[in-house]
């Protein structure tokens, strides 16, 4: 093993050298400060060691049972806490949330179904006053066109008169010119038979 | 890492080992030795050494990561403290899972154990570092001192109920006896593979990569050295988490047994 190799090593180069150079101080030490062996089976250090693990391990211990283990013990609980409140908190949130949009999609019917109803009274009250109007206008328009046709008869009337009378006038006019001499009721009559022609 | 080691053991001994530059030479070892950090007297047990500095560094970070990180106890936590509760969480998810409800009250033991090894490991990655779990003595410790309380605890919680861990009710009549010698042994043996897999683990990684370091030194195979020495970097990286998993998770279920030894 490197050990021994080392052990060898040492004994042939330095095998004439100084032993007071080496100041040895251990059993488990070589004249040069090397380890013989396994330090680890040096029964000279153990009991050494084991005082400082034993002094070692109750200081961490206490440090750990003290005051490490119940901060970081208390730091979880405080953040599971936080948690849970929190996720309580968030479901509270939720159940509001989803009421609020009751209320609301309730208040959005409601209001849908209001302007229904106005939308329709508007409707029906337009269509009555429609039906007034229209009917009103209508008895108006007939009284008008009866009115014009009892005017157009009287002008109809009056201008077969007119032509009766211009005929009569330009028919004694004619004969006149013609050399007779026309009288009046032969005229007329002529006129008559013609006009009803 | 381990060359920089290696010229802390050459500066004391400088110019005998340049005398042998020529040929290759290995101290794969020599980052494995305890030594004291101020002088250079005798290695006793309450003497300061270089365990103790790289103990107190682990103690420090673990202070830093879990007690400092969470200071702020942000609700929404920041890098350093999302670390320390997914550290935590990964320990508690794991006893819970493996050792059941009533093996929570003993988080926090396997928590230390956890944090402890996980940060030595990582710190023993660092160059020049000394890897204080790479030492038997240290995981030998651990590892009985699991071995001890769960079986404490066994006997504590069960009576002599605790042995019917060893009596498989499930097998034939016949074969019980014999299972029950070998159920016996391996709970015996249980301390001894777990200090022994840690420090294993530990040892022969930092080993290898020193070795590699040593070949670096060679002017034909240094690329290569070099590429070993990441490479093999990388897996001591995972090696050193899972070690430290390996280590908890067994933990957790010596501790199941202990506390339902029943089959």
């Amino acid at each position: 093993m490197a050990t021994e190799t080392h052990a060898a090593a040492t004994d042939a180069a330095h095998g004439a050298a100084d032993a007071a150079h080496g100041a040895t101080t251990s059993v488990c030490l070589n004249e040069y400060g090397g380890a013989i062996g396994m330090p680890q089976l040096c029964g000279e250090w153990m009991g050494n060691q084991v005082f400082w693990l034993v002094v070692t391990l109750v200081v961490i211990f206490f440090v750990l049972s003290k005051i490490a283990l119940p901060r970081i013990a208390g730091i979880l609980a405080e953040r599971q806490g936080s948690i849970t409140s929190d996720l309580a908190a968030a479901e509270d949130l939720k159940h509001k949330a989803v009421e609020a949009e009751e209320a609301y999609n309730k208040a959005l019917a409601d209001a849908r179904a209001e302007a229904g109803r106005i939308v329709a009274e508007a409707k029906a009250e337009i269509q009555s006053e429609l039906d007034a109007e229209i009917a009103k206008a209508d008895a108006e328009i007939a009284a008008k066109s009866a009115e014009s046709e009892k005017a157009i008869a009287e002008i109809r009337a009056g201008a077969l008169e007119a032509v009766k009378e211009v005929a009569k006038d330009t028919a004694k006019e004619i004969v006149a010119a013609m050399g007779g001499k026309a009288d009046a009721k032969t005229i007329t009559s002529a006129i008559g038979t013609r006009m009803k022609g | 890492m381990a060359t920089e080691t290696h010229s802390t053991e050459a500066a004391a001994n400088g110019a005998e080992h340049a005398e042998e530059g020529s040929s290759l030479v290995f101290h794969p070892m020599d980052q494995f030795i305890v030594k004291p950090l101020f002088g250079d007297g005798p290695v006793g047990t309450f003497t300061i050494t270089n365990v103790t500095l790289w103990m107190a560094l682990a103690v420090l970070s673990i202070i830093l990561l879990l007690v400092v990180g969470t200071s702020r106890r942000a609700v929404v936590p920041g890098r350093t403290q999302s670390i320390a509760e997914l550290a935590y969480g990964f320990v508690y998810k794991m006893v819970e899972d493996v050792a059941g409800k009533d093996g929570l009250r003993y988080f926090p033991y396997i928590m230390t154990l956890f944090m402890f090894i996980v940060m030595a490991n990582m710190l023993g990655l660092l160059p020049m570092a000394f890897t204080t779990t790479s030492h038997i003595a240290v995981t030998a410790v651990m590892a009985m001192v699991v071995f001890l309380s769960v079986t404490i605890i066994g006997f504590w919680k069960n009576g002599f109920g605790f042995l019917s861990l060893f009596w498989i009710s499930s097998a034939p009549l016949v074969l019980r006896p014999i299972l029950a010698i070998i159920e016996v042994i391996s709970y015996f043996v249980r301390p001894v593979s777990h200090s022994i897999r840690l420090a294993g683990n530990m040892m022969a990684g930092h080993a290898v990569i020193k070795v590699f370091a040593a070949f670096a030194a060679l002017l034909a195979i240094s690329p290569f050295a070099v590429l070993a020495i990441t490479a093999i970097y990388a897996l001591e990286l995972l090696v050193s988490f899972i070690q430290a998993y390996v280590f908890a998770i067994l933990t957790c279920v010596y501790l199941k047994d202990a506390l339902h030894p029943h089959h």
